[in-house]
C-alpha cells in the first residue's frame, strides 16, 4: 500500500536564504506579506490575479537510465502541480538552452533567463538498493542566486510522494506561504443509473494518482471528511440500512458507528484538535448538532428546537462552529460559539446558503449558495460580510478547502437531459478562492464530496 | 401563485408515479408462480402499491403533508390496520434542487410527517420505521420540475 509518512528524511542543503530574494522575484505577488502578518489578514485577490510565475522546471538528472526516469517522472510531476494551481507558468521544455545534466552542476542562468524564466529548479536522483535519493535546488535566475537546495532520500515507490514535497518547496519559496501538493483528496466515487448509484468512498493523491478504493459498494458511504492529524476519516454510511456516521481508519480500513444515537446521524466534520466530531442528529423530524467526544464517545447536544440544523463547521481555532439551518424560514448560514450560544444569522444575499466551511487560514468561510434555479460556490468573511462568488452553473456543492486556504475542491453537476436521466454528470473540481483557473478534476468514474486532506508531511 | 403552478404538477405527477410504481412491482413478482389469482397478494407491497397507493408528494422545500396527498396516508393507515403483521419503513426523499446534506434532513423530515399521519390514524408506532435518502435515490430520472415534484416524497414500504 502506499502509505504516506513512510521512511522519509529531508533535509537541507543549503540553508539560509535572504527573504529580499523572493521579494525582488515577486514584487507585486501580495501573498507573500500577506502570509506572514498574522491569520487577520485577508488575501488581496485584486492582486493575487497577477500573472503566474514563470518558472522552468528540466528533468532531472541521473547516473544510471533508471535514474535518469525517475528524474523526468519526478519534473513533469513538478510542473503538472505548478502549472494546476494557476500561479506558475511552467516555460516550455522546447526552448531550454541548456542541457539538464549541465544545469544541475552549473546553470547558467543566462540561457535561463533569455527564454524568459524568473526561476529554474533543478535536480538529481541517485537510486540504490530500492531507495532513491534526490537533491534539489531552487534558483532565482533573474538575481543569479540559489533559493533553497534540499535533499530527500525515500523508497523508490514513494517517487510521486517527493516530486510533491518538492513542489511544495517551490510554492512555498515563491510565493511566501505554504503549498498543498503533498496532499490527498478522499470523495465519494459515483457509479450506476441514478436511482441505484454505487457510491464508494475513495481516496487518491490531489493530482489524482494512487486512486483506490476505501468501500466495496456494499453501502452506500457519503461525506467523507479528513482528519486533521491522524490517518481517519469520518463518514456516513449507509451500513445495514442505518444512516450513521462511522469513523474509518485509512491504514487498516477499520470502521467503526460514532455514538449511540436512536435515529439518522449525519454531516460529519472533526474538531480542529482531531478529539471529537460535530454532527448532525435527526431523532424526529428536527436535526440538531451535537459533539461527540471520540474518547469517550460522551454526546453534547448544541442546538435544539424543530429547525435542521446541518453541515456544521468548526473555525480553525475551535471557538465557533458555522452551520447552515432553516430556524428562519430558509436555509440560511448561522455562526456559533463552540457551547452552542448566540447564534447568529451571517447570510443574507439572495437565495438560500448552505454547506459552510471554514477555511484553515480563518480568514474566509467558503458556501453553497441556491439562487435563481442556479447554484454557486462563494466565499464570505466569518462575519457575512465580503461576499463573492467564484463559480456559478446549474448544481455544484459542497466546497472544501486545501490545507493552504487557496484552493477550494467541491463538485459540479450536469442536468440530465431525458426522462432516464442521460446527459447527467457529476464531477470534481477546484477553483482558486479568487475565482479563477476553474479545473476538473480527474476521476475514473462520476463524483462528489471531495474532502482536501492536511499536508501529510 | 408559484404553489398553485406545483399543485397541478405534482397532480399529474402522482399518476405517472403510481403508474409506472405498479408496472415496476409486477415486473418484480414475475416469479411468483405458486397461484394464479388475480391481482397482488393481499397485505403485500404490490397490494399497497396497486390499491392503496406506496407514496406521497410534498411541495419544494416543504415536509408539511398536502391536504390532497393526506388521502393516501389515511388510506395507508387503515391498510395497516388491516394487515397488523405487517412492518413498513417510511422512505424519505427531496428533488436534486438541494445539498446533499440539507436533504439528508429534509427527507427526514418529510418521512416523520408521513409517519405521524399513519400513527394518528392509529398504526402504532413501533411498526413505522423511518429512514432519509435525500437526494440521492430519485424515482424519476429527468431534471425538470414534473421529475423533481416525483422526487419529493414519502414512500411506505414494507419492511
Amino acid at each position: 500500500m502506499n502509505l504516506p509518512g513512510f521512511g522519509f528524511t529531508r533535509r537541507s542543503v543549503f540553508a539560509g536564504l535572504g527573504g529580499t530574494v523572493v521579494a525582488s522575484l515577486l514584487p507585486d505577488f501580495a501573498l507573500g506579506q500577506q502570509a506572514a502578518t498574522a491569520s487577520t489578514t485577508v488575501i488581496d485577490v485584486t492582486r493575487a490575479r497577477t500573472d503566474p510565475v514563470p518558472i522552468a522546471v528540466p528533468d532531472m538528472a541521473g547516473a544510471s537510465p533508471d535514474a535518469q526516469r525517475v528524474g523526468r517522472d519526478i519534473a513533469r510531476v513538478i510542473q503538472a502541480n505548478l502549472r494546476n494551481s494557476g500561479l506558475f507558468r511552467p516555460v516550455d521544455r522546447q526552448a531550454f538552452i541548456q542541457t539538464p545534466e549541465t544545469a544541475a552542476a552549473n546553470p547558467r542562468f543566462q540561457d535561463w533567463r533569455v527564454i524568459g524564466a524568473h526561476a529554474l529548479t533543478t535536480g538529481r536522483v541517485e537510486e540504490s538498493g530500492g531507495r532513491l535519493r534526490v537533491e534539489f535546488r531552487l534558483w532565482d535566475v533573474l538575481a543569479d542566486t540559489q533559493l533553497q537546495g534540499t535533499a530527500f532520500t525515500a523508497p523508490a515507490a514513494q517517487w510521486r510522494r517527493i516530486a510533491h514535497l518538492i513542489s511544495d518547496v517551490i510554492y512555498e519559496r515563491l510565493l511566501g506561504e505554504k503549498g498543498y501538493f503533498d496532499t490527498q483528496i478522499v470523495y465519494i466515487a459515483e457509479s450506476g443509473p441514478r436511482d441505484r448509484r454505487t457510491r464508494r468512498m475513495a481516496l487518491m493523491d490531489q493530482d489524482g494518482e494512487n486512486h483506490r478504493f476505501l468501500t466495496d459498494g456494499s453501502f452506500q458511504a457519503l461525506t467523507p471528511r479528513f482528519h486533521p492529524t491522524a490517518r481517519q476519516v469520518a463518514f456516513m454510511s449507509y451500513f445495514r440500512n442505518q444512516p450513521r456516521v462511522y469513523l474509518f481508519n485509512l491504514d487498516s480500513g477499520q470502521q467503526q458507528v460514532l455514538g449511540s444515537f436512536g435515529g439518522m446521524t449525519f454531516s460529519p466534520r472533526f474538531a480542529p484538535d482531531g478529539r471529537s466530531v460535530i454532527l448532525s442528529a435527526s431523532r424526529g423530524g428536527d436535526a440538531n448538532i451535537f459533539v461527540v467526544d471520540i474518547a469517550s464517545r460522551r454526546e453534547r447536544q448544541l442546538t435544539s428546537g424543530g429547525s435542521l440544523d446541518v453541515s456544521p463547521c468548526y473555525s480553525p481555532d475551535g471557538t465557533q462552529i458555522v452551520f447552515n439551518s432553516d430556524r428562519g424560514g430558509d436555509q440560511q448560514l448561522y455562526v456559533m460559539s463552540a457551547d452552542g450560544g448566540g447564534a447568529r444569522r451571517i447570510s443574507f444575499g439572495n437565495g438560500r446558503y448552505a454547506t459552510p466551511v471554514w477555511s484553515p487560514r480563518g480568514d474566509l468561510i467558503a458556501f453553497t449558495r441556491i439562487s435563481g434555479g442556479q447554484f454557486a460556490i462563494g466565499v464570505m468573511r466569518p462575519d457575512g460580510s465580503g461576499e463573492r462568488i467564484l463559480s456559478e452553473g446549474w448544481s455544484m456543492e459542497g466546497p472544501s478547502f486545501a490545507p493552504n486556504g487557496r484552493v477550494l475542491a467541491f463538485y459540479r453537476e450536469t442536468p440530465a437531459r431525458d426522462a432516464r436521466g442521460g446527459g447527467y454528470s457529476s464531477r470534481l473540481a477546484q477553483i482558486d478562492i479568487a475565482g479563477f483557473n476553474e479545473r476538473q478534476m480527474v476521476t475514473p468514474t462520476d463524483a462528489s464530496d471531495p474532502a482536501w486532506s492536511p499536508l501529510l508531511s | 401563485m408559484n404553489t398553485k403552478l406545483l399543485g397541478a404538477f405534482a397532480a399529474v405527477a402522482l399518476l405517472a408515479a403510481c403508474g409506472s410504481g405498479t408496472e415496476q412491482s409486477s415486473a418484480a413478482t414475475g416469479g411468483g408462480a405458486e397461484t394464479t389469482t388475480s391481482g397482488p397478494r393481499p397485505g403485500s407491497q404490490e397490494d399497497l402499491v396497486a390499491n392503496i397507493g406506496d407514496r406521497v408528494f410534498f411541495d419544494t422545500d416543504r415536509s408539511s403533508v398536502r391536504a390532497d396527498q393526506r388521502v393516501v396516508l389515511d388510506r395507508q393507515a387503515g391498510w395497516l390496520q388491516r394487515y397488523p403483521q405487517v412492518q413498513v419503513a417510511v422512505e424519505g426523499h427531496a428533488d436534486e434542487r438541494g445539498t446533499r446534506e440539507y436533504n439528508l434532513a429534509l427527507g427526514q423530515r418529510r418521512a416523520n410527517a408521513a409517519r405521524d399521519v399513519l400513527v394518528a390514524g392509529g398504526v402504532a408506532p413501533a411498526r413505522v420505521a423511518t429512514i432519509s435518502y435525500g437526494k440521492d435515490r430519485p424515482a424519476a430520472l429527468g431534471s425538470n420540475e414534473q421529475a423533481w415534484s416525483q422526487n419529493r416524497r414519502a414512500v411506505t414500504v414494507i419492511r
